[in-house]
């Protein structure tokens, strides 16, 4: 695949706004793949979280505007506690999260009448409101 | 010893069993946790991204409320309260713009003053884990247990400071010291898949399947978790991993104060277990524990 990249495109401001949010330097990342493999979640993922960041670096903005793996990321933070340059990527799929979510008609990606009665009595609030957060728009 | 604490929503409800054991053993041990009035949510996220202040109003408020109320620590019991509280309080000391935003907008003063503490530090820094030793009435002895960290209570350990990183021992000390054997387990810092639970349930699933098949592996007898949402997914996706795999063999997983009461005496028939999807009294009755 030829991937042309051009100054308007790094810069774009969709990019300079994720680097904004959530405070990480994508330039940092050397592409060890050390997040990728520690990874919980990359089963689900769409793009490792790797390719995240090197997306993020090239410019790519359509590549991970809609990405799945942003959806899927449990914050666990593995990747950031294992990165050779502290890249926190956990932030950055939050800061993806999160410019989805303040979209004026952005959709809720969980439906709270998809649970049952008794899966609701078992799970505990703090499923429920951390999982609200990260899926509800704002 | 008093010293203010902070339970948490579903140390009320889905979770009371971590909080009444929690509270009986500091009894027993001669600290007093001391129930902070009016306490909210702590908004069970901390928020990853610089321009989300509100999610940090709530939690700011509940250390703003221990400061005025004279406490100098705020103690809990739920990871997902620690983390929280811990990692607001570090940008309440380490950022003074979003620090006066927030503190601006919920009307109170507040410098990152109070020093947040999960109570297993009460055990290890207060206490110490060789008095707790001593205070054990009947030692756990024969019991393998996998000492499950998962993710809010170490990291980022930077902030955290609990313990290191990729090898923490606090947990397995803490077992040790109630006559129990701690298993060598790789998997104890892996996370559980969280909140993606109510929301990409297979990401929950396929994470607590190896876990608990990493535990199983290394011998343990049952799971000790801090942490009311990996207790959930660590239990209750126990049957759907035996759909998927019929040979995988169930664990119980517990609270890790439901050991300590253990160890300390009390019933097991008082410990709230009826809860577990895995039932953990067969295997302690096993172990004469029960």
């Amino acid at each position: 695949m030829k991937t042309r990249i051009s100054r308007e495109q790094v810069q774009d401001d969709f990019i300079n706004k994720v680097a904004e949010i959530s405070g990480e330097n994508f330039f940092n990342c050397y592409q060890c793949g050390n997040c990728s493999a520690g990874c919980p979640s990359v089963d689900e993922m769409d793009l490792l979280p790797s390719q995240v960041v090197r997306y993020l670096q090239l410019g790519l903005a359509d590549e991970v505007k809609n990405c799945r793996s942003m959806w899927v990321c449990a914050a666990c933070t593995m990747c950031h506690a294992r990165c050779p340059k502290g890249v926190d990527i956990s932030r950055i799929m939050d800061a993806l999260r999160m410019l989805n979510l303040r979209e004026p008609k952005a959709a809720a990606r969980v439906d709270v009448t998809d649970f049952t009665p008794e899966y609701l009595e078992r799970a505990p609030q703090i499923a429920m409101i951390s999982g609200y957060r990260k899926f509800l728009p704002l | 010893m008093k010293y203010p604490y902070f339970p948490g929503c579903t140390l009320y409800t889905k979770a009371k069993k971590l909080d009444d054991a929690g509270r009986e053993c500091s009894r027993r041990l001669g600290f007093e946790l001391d129930e902070l009035p009016d306490w909210t949510c702590c908004g069970a996220t901390f928020p990853l991204v610089n321009d989300y202040h509100i999610a940090m109003s709530g939690p700011t408020r509940i250390l703003a409320d221990t400061k005025d109320q004279g406490g100098s620590q705020l103690v809990t019991l739920c990871s997902v309260c620690f983390n929280v509280l811990k990692r607001t309080n570090v940008v309440m000391r380490t950022d003074e713009e979003r620090r006066q935003k927030i503190t601006d907008f919920i009307e109170r003063d507040y410098h990152g003053e109070v020093e947040v503490l999960h109570y297993l530090q009460v055990l290890r820094d207060e206490i110490g884990f060789e008095q707790l030793r001593e205070k054990v009435v009947k030692p756990l002895t024969d019991l393998k247990v996998a000492c499950y960290y998962g993710c809010l209570l170490l990291r980022p350990v930077k902030e955290i400071g609990l313990d290191v990183m990729e090898n923490p021992t606090i947990f397995e000390d803490f077992v040790r010291a109630l006559g129990a054997e701690p298993v060598d387990f790789p998997y104890k810092i892996e996370c559980c898949g969280a909140f993606q639970v109510v929301h990409s349930m297979e990401t929950a699933t396929r994470c607590s399947r190896d876990i608990l098949a990493n535990a199983r592996l290394n011998g343990a007898d049952l799971v000790i978790t801090t942490c009311p949402l990996c207790h959930f997914n660590l239990d209750d996706r126990q049957p759907e991993i035996r759909k998927g795999d019929p040979r995988f063999q169930t664990v119980p997983v517990l609270y890790f104060t439901q050991l300590l009461a253990l160890a300390l005496g009390l019933d097991a028939a008082e410990l709230g277990f009826e809860r577990n999807l895995i039932d953990p009294l067969p295997l302690l009755r096993e172990k004469g524990l029960a």
